[in-house]
């Protein structure tokens, strides 16, 4: 057995480091990541608390129970695979996000609101 | 109150913690974080029960006249608490007796090894609480049956967990299969024990506050039959069994393990975090 594990950090060329194959990371075995989303009590919507590595659904969600519901957080828990969560891109942002930047008439603020109404 | 009824909430309490402490012990050395802090969950629910049932175990014990309660255990440390009039407490069944007043199920004690191992003990083990606990539930005594109850929710996810690891390695690579059927064929002899009636089981059986070992063997097998199907592996053929823990006589696992589970209030007696 080979008790003596060699390791090498990220700025050697693996060419040069003369890495040793057997302990080198194969992250084609890693299992896949899911984003997990707490609902932390009945009414209130799932928020994303984090990520998890799980091999499938259902270890998924066990996984999340485990990691993110052990000080009581939560009553409801959603996963999904990241692969499926489609993102806007940072270099895309200004396109995105900065023609809001002027429509401050989009917020409700020029309204007389009634006393009764109490969170806007 | 009895010393049966003692010594029976004792192999509960014993059990809960030894098992505990093994599980334990993975904390920190899981395959991946999500499944190490799965097992120091299911080792907190352990410890959990543990304490429950010790400190149940304590009161019993603190109720019982000196002459019954001194030398009811060897130990030494036990003993001098007892005859110097204190309060026997929760910490002292756990921390003060030594491995022959011990009564936990020598499946329990048995070393982690490796994951399929450590799946196959807590499987063999969430089966039977499973069962264990479900008719409890229903114990004269009201202590009792209020642990149980508050632990076959605990239990319920316990099993989840290792009969579907059971089935992702028994039905997995060749390998994964090959070390499951090696650590089952291997735990095996140290499931019969569990359904060995001692002098406790028997008492407690007929006072209404214990369960049928047999009934529960029997709901045992089914379970375990099912999901050994589902896992694609074979029940071993072999069905001798070493029995031996419920009366003290334990393997050597168990000397080393209460070493290092003990050693803080053995070698700082009373200390406190």
């Amino acid at each position: 057995m080979n008790l003596i594990k060699k390791y090498y950090y990220g700025d050697i060329p693996e060419e040069k480091g003369g890495q040793d194959k057997s302990t080198a990371h194969d992250h084609s075995k890693e299992w896949p990541m899911w984003e997990v989303f707490i609902r932390s009590k009945a009414g209130l919507d799932h928020k994303h608390a984090g990520s998890i590595h799980a091999a499938d659904a259902a270890m998924a969600l066990e996984n999340a129970r485990d990691v993110y519901t052990r000080r009581m957080e939560g009553v409801s828990i959603w996963v999904v695979e990241s692969k499926h969560i489609h993102a806007t891109e940072s270099a895309e942002a200004d396109a995105f996000f900065e023609p809001a930047n002027d429509k401050i008439f989009r917020h409700p603020t020029f309204y007389n609101l009634p006393d009764e109404v109490k969170y806007m | 109150m009895s010393i049966q009824q003692l010594f029976y909430t004792l192999q509960l309490a014993d059990n809960a913690l030894i098992n505990g402490h093994r599980l334990s012990e993975w904390c920190g050395h899981g395959p991946v974080l999500e499944q190490d802090i799965a097992l120091s969950n299911i080792s907190l629910d352990h410890l959990g029960q543990a304490r429950s049932l010790y400190q149940y175990a304590a009161a019993q014990m603190n109720a019982l006249p000196m002459d019954a309660k001194l030398n009811l255990f060897a130990s030494v440390a036990l003993n001098d608490k007892i005859s110097k009039g204190e309060t026997i407490e929760e910490d002292d069944l756990a921390f003060l007796r030594d491995s022959w007043d011990f009564k936990n199920l020598l499946l329990v004690e048995q070393p982690n090894e490796d994951w399929a191992y450590t799946i196959v003990r807590s499987f063999l083990f969430d089966v039977f609480n499973l069962y264990l606990f479900n008719s409890l539930k229903n114990s004269k005594e009201e202590q009792i049956a209020a642990i149980a109850e508050k632990s076959l929710k605990e239990v319920t996810y316990h099993i989840r967990w290792s009969s579907e690891w059971m089935i992702r390695l028994g039905d997995g690579t060749e390998e994964s299969h090959r070390r499951l059927q090696q650590a089952f064929n291997d735990r095996w002899m140290f499931s019969g024990e569990m359904f060995e009636a001692s002098n406790a089981d028997k008492e407690m059986l007929q006072e209404g506050i214990g369960v049928d070992l047999t009934l529960i063997k029997n709901q045992w097998q089914q379970h375990i039959s099912k999901v050994v199907e589902e896992a694609t592996i074979m029940l071993p053929t072999n069905n001798w069994m070493q029995t031996g823990g419920k009366q003290g006589k334990h393997t050597e696992q168990l000397g080393y393990l209460l070493t290092e589970l003990q050693f803080m209030q053995r070698a700082y007696p009373n200390m406190e975090w």
